[in-house]
């Protein structure tokens, strides 16, 4: 039997809601490219579902004419985990921020990281809290000015993709909203793998903390001060592709490969595969002193936790058979009294 | 195997209506189980059976230290019984820190079984004593028997080539024999329980407990100072099969049933704590019966966990006593707009903040109702015994899916951890109930309506998967019909009511109040929750000796049941007894404007018969 699927395009996923995002917001783009993407993914509109959490990206869900629940701060994680448990046949993705996901949802994102559910969680980087106006997350830089920080942020950031490593997420990428193609296809890479599918967008907030990622973002700047991530390939980087990254003992160096001196074979070649420790050296890779990197940094294979404890489940039913409420009341020592 | 140990000579048994026992002694010395065995044998035998487990916070506290002890009480008699007892007609003691904490409640005449050997004077030491509570003149109140258990354990399992530690521990099981000597109790459960447990790889353990419980029975058959034995008859209980049920078992087992009765796979998600855990060891052994359960990192990832299974089509559950709940109260709200189905079951502890962890208390009637940002009412049922808890659920679940609404249950410490036989429904009898997803769009002119309402103000319950029925649920307040986002002044008044009159409508679908005796008179005792047993008790004593009193116990406090306003008026006076400072008696003052009496007990423990009898009395002279 042929029958003819509907080709689906962005327009069916948007939802009929006024978008209520700042003009110039660098959500806009996410959005964008996300109802660009999941057409091309080919799972329906019916089958997905976005979770969000509180903050200016967890508005995403009613922009998007998928199911969606927009819940309380940071606990995004813990209602896609239940819902994905009750419903491994869905497509799940957790819209989060900085403020969301790694402060006041710390403790959940780390714990759905490391269980590998099956749904694809995208971090709104903006460093500052948008929608309370202005204070600082924590992923503000130190020194930075903001509304609760008139002397300048004391505490040291927070680095999501060392976060991630750290609770051994099983993919791990990074993109930049500006930058809509990579972005896209870091998007579609992150819906293709099963398992927890961890992206990190930089994400500019014009209003609150406008500018930064300008280094990241700005095309006349982007290829120096980012580094593309491409499995099996070296690491290379500068507008004249003149620049690569090399292991040197337990660290990373920048080296230049102008000058004939290193060879594209001493450089440190792209492995999505590679060992925790080597992923946490990428994530530590902060500009201005290096390249920071976009793309895929970790795709590795692990059984998901909706497979694991479904099949428990099922191992359960094939060893004891279905249950039976009447035998499990019956069951152990009873006693009848006659009429 | 028979349990009929060779009897030398024949001592005469003694039959009476009904035995109080306690068993103390040191937290690591089995107490627990021992009860629990008494209580399972006792049942077997026919009679009713009620029981009151008290142990410390700590799992080893020190040794021999008054912080260290751990009780098991049991009421076990041939007529119904619905308090563990008063007081105790025999306590068992296991060393002098067990003995002067739980002496006071032996009665005059009372027997006291010690262990001997564990009266030395660094035993003494550890209980802060300076002399033995066995030298004290008072014990002549007592039938005091002095048994060196430590030492004719040791001699029963010499043959079994245990460590000297493995030894002592058999040592219950010499006390068990002796109790079960003394009260007639056959030994064949017990027997098999012996034997299951210490199946694997542990057959000598196994067959070393089994004879310390025969040497314990031999014991109390051949010494002088035990005279004769006793025994109770079994109980008149309505025809049917029984069996023992403790509260958090049977919360679970109804939980089991509520997702049968509705079609619906259980998800259940919990954060360890006492006294609520055991609901969750319960649920993890049943993965066959398709149940899902999610240990979650933290309380409120519990609760939020147990919302997205709900809003992906499933029972989502969670559990969890005082403490948590405060820290579930966000989500709780989320799910009260998201207008999902939930149940949140609360097994109260003794409080504020951590409090008595393993003690019950009746104070979190307020935080479960009031306890949110905002109007945020929730119906609120509570179990009244461990029996009850079955049915309970099921009630809640019902509530919940027909009114889109999350509900709370209450429970506690008391009835979670306590014991009764419970009469084994059939599965048949109890209907379905219907649950309809909706497959078809409610709006021909525009996207699907997610709060489009029926006429009991619920929502429908429209699932992730269905075609051309996506929506958006959160937080923010919505648009009614249309759940889009609504800042609108008239909308928001209008959202309120509707949710405060769902709540309300809960009442169309459940029964209304019963009373227990005369329909108006001098006094209506109103209880609710684990306080169940102990008030009818004192109330039927009462009403015995003749006094205008009438009990009604409160299973739904929220909504009130429709009659009950009208009840409270058919009486002169109102009697509220609760394990809190009047936190029931706030909100039927505050409801009906009746000038409620509360009696008020915090101190960990329930309600004694005779303290609600000696109240009754008060108020009916």
């Amino acid at each position: 039997m042929n029958t003819a699927l509907k080709v689906l395009k962005a327009d069916d996923f948007a939802s009929d809601q006024d978008i209520r995002w700042c003009p110039g917001c660098g959500d806009y783009s996410i959005l964008a490219q996300m109802k660009k993407v999941l057409p091309e993914i080919g799972i329906p509109p019916e089958q997905t579902v976005f979770i969000s959490g509180i903050g200016c990206s967890s508005r995403f869900p009613y922009y998007v004419n998928t199911y969606g629940v927009h819940s309380i701060h940071g606990r995004a994680p813990a209602v896609a985990t239940g819902l994905k448990l009750a419903r491994p046949d869905l497509s799940v993705w957790v819209i989060t921020g900085d403020g969301d996901s790694l402060s006041i949802g710390g403790n959940h994102f780390i714990h759905l990281l490391r269980r590998n559910v099956d749904l694809n969680i995208v971090l709104f980087n903006n460093r500052i809290y948008g929608l309370t106006k202005g204070q600082y997350s924590p992923t503000s830089v130190e020194g930075q000015i903001t509304k609760s920080t008139p002397m300048g942020v004391v505490d040291h950031p927070l680095n999501p993709i060392s976060i991630a490593i750290g609770a051994e997420a099983t993919f791990i990428a990074r993109s930049v909203d500006s930058n809509i193609k990579h972005l896209a296809t870091v998007l579609k890479r992150a819906a293709e793998h099963r398992g927890t599918s961890f992206v990190e967008v930089y994400q500019n907030c014009n209003v609150f903390n406008d500018g930064a990622f300008s280094y990241a973002q700005d095309k006349a700047t982007r290829d120096d001060t980012t580094i593309e991530l491409e499995h099996g390939k070296p690491m290379i980087f500068g507008k004249e592709k003149d620049k690569g990254i090399r292991l040197n003992g337990f660290s990373l160096e920048v080296v230049n490969l102008a000058e004939g001196k290193v060879k594209e074979d001493d450089l440190l070649f792209h492995d999505e595969q590679a060992d925790p420790a080597l992923v946490y050296l990428l994530s530590r890779m902060r500009h201005p002193q290096f390249p920071e990197p976009i793309g895929v940094f970790r795709n590795v294979v692990h059984e998901t936790f909706e497979q694991a404890v479904r099949g428990q489940i099922d191992q359960a039913v094939e060893q004891r058979g279905k249950g039976d409420l009447q035998k499990l009341f019956a069951s152990g020592d009873t006693w009848t009294v006659k009429v | 195997m028979s349990t009929q140990a060779s009897s030398t000579i024949e001592k005469p048994v003694e039959f009476v209506s009904g035995i109080t026992v306690r068993l103390v002694g040191d937290s690591g010395d089995g107490m627990q189980l021992l009860g629990q065995q008494l209580t399972n044998t006792s049942a077997l035998l026919g009679n009713d059976v009620a029981t009151f487990p008290d142990f410390p916070a700590e799992i080893r506290a020190p040794r021999g230290t008054r912080a260290g002890v751990s009780g098991f009480q049991v009421q076990f008699a041939s007529h119904e019984v619905h308090t563990p007892g008063d007081t105790l007609d025999a306590l068992v003691a296991m060393n002098p820190a067990a003995l002067v904490t739980n002496l006071a409640d032996l009665v005059k005449g009372g027997l006291l079984i010690v262990n001997d050997d564990s009266f030395e004077d660094k035993d003494l030491k550890l209980a802060k004593l300076n002399t033995s509570p066995l030298e004290d003149p008072s014990m002549e109140k007592y039938r005091l028997i002095k048994v060196p258990m430590t030492r004719l354990t040791k001699e029963a399992v010499s043959e079994f080539g245990l460590s000297t530690k493995e030894a002592d521990r058999c040592k219950n099981f010499f006390a068990m024999g002796l109790v079960y000597w003394l009260y007639g109790r056959n030994m064949d459960a017990t027997l098999r329980f012996i034997h299951g447990k210490f199946s694997a790889g542990k057959s000598a353990i196994a067959a070393a407990n089994e004879k310390a419980l025969r040497a314990g029975w031999a014991y109390g058959e051949t010494i002088e100072a035990l005279g004769q034995s006793y025994n109770v008859e079994p109980a008149k209980l309505s025809p049917g099969t029984y069996r023992n049920i403790m509260g958090n078992q049977a919360l679970a087992w109804g939980l089991l049933a509520a997702a049968q009765r509705s079609g619906k796979e259980l998800f259940y998600a919990s954060y360890p704590i006492t006294p609520a855990s055991d609901i969750l060891h319960e649920l993890a052994r049943y993965k066959n019966f398709g149940v899902c359960t999610f240990q979650a990192e933290d309380e409120i990832a519990a609760v939020c966990s147990a919302i997205g299974a709900s809003y992906g089509g499933q029972m989502g559950v969670t559990t969890s006593s005082g403490p948590g709940i405060a820290l579930k109260a966000e989500a709780m709200g989320l799910a009260l707009m998201l207008e999902l189905p939930l149940l949140v079951i609360d097994v109260q502890r003794g409080g504020p903040s951590t409090g008595l962890p393993t003690k019950t208390e009746q104070a979190d009637l307020l935080q479960v109702m009031f306890g949110r940002n905002g109007e945020a009412p929730l119906p609120v049922f509570a179990a009244r015994s461990p029996g009850d808890c079955f049915d309970i659920v099921q009630d809640a679940w019902m509530i919940a899916t027909q009114l889109m609404i999350p509900v709370v249950v209450l429970s506690d410490g008391y009835i979670a951890n306590g014991a009764e036989p419970w009469k084994i429904p059939d599965m048949t009898k109890l209907a379905p109930f219907t649950i309809r997803h909706p497959q078809e769009s409610n709006n021909p002119d525009g996207p699907f309506k997610p709060y489009l309402r029926n006429e009991l103000l619920a929502r429908p319950w429209a699932i992730p998967g269905t075609p051309g029925l996506m929506h958006r649920v959160g937080g923010i307040e919505k648009e009614d019909g249309t759940g889009n986002i609504s800042y609108d002044p008239e909308n928001h008044q209008k959202m309120v009511h509707i949710r405060a009159q769902k709540v309300a409508n809960a009442a169309k679908l459940l029964p209304p109040q019963d009373v227990e005796g005369p329909q108006s008179g001098d006094l209506l005792v109103l209880s609710w929750g684990g306080t169940y047993g102990a008030c009818l008790t004192a109330v039927q004593r009462a009403q015995a000796a003749g006094k205008s009193v009438a009990h009604a116990h409160l299973r739904y406090l929220n909504p009130f049941p429709s009659n009950l306003g009208e009840i409270l008026g058919r009486y002169k006076k109102v009697l509220i007894p609760e394990l809190n400072m009047g936190q029931l008696q706030m909100l039927i003052r505050s409801r009906y404007l009746v000038d409620a009496i509360g009696y008020n007990k915090i101190k960990g423990k329930p309600f004694t018969v005779s303290e609600l009898y000696d109240k009754i009395l008060e108020h009916t002279k």
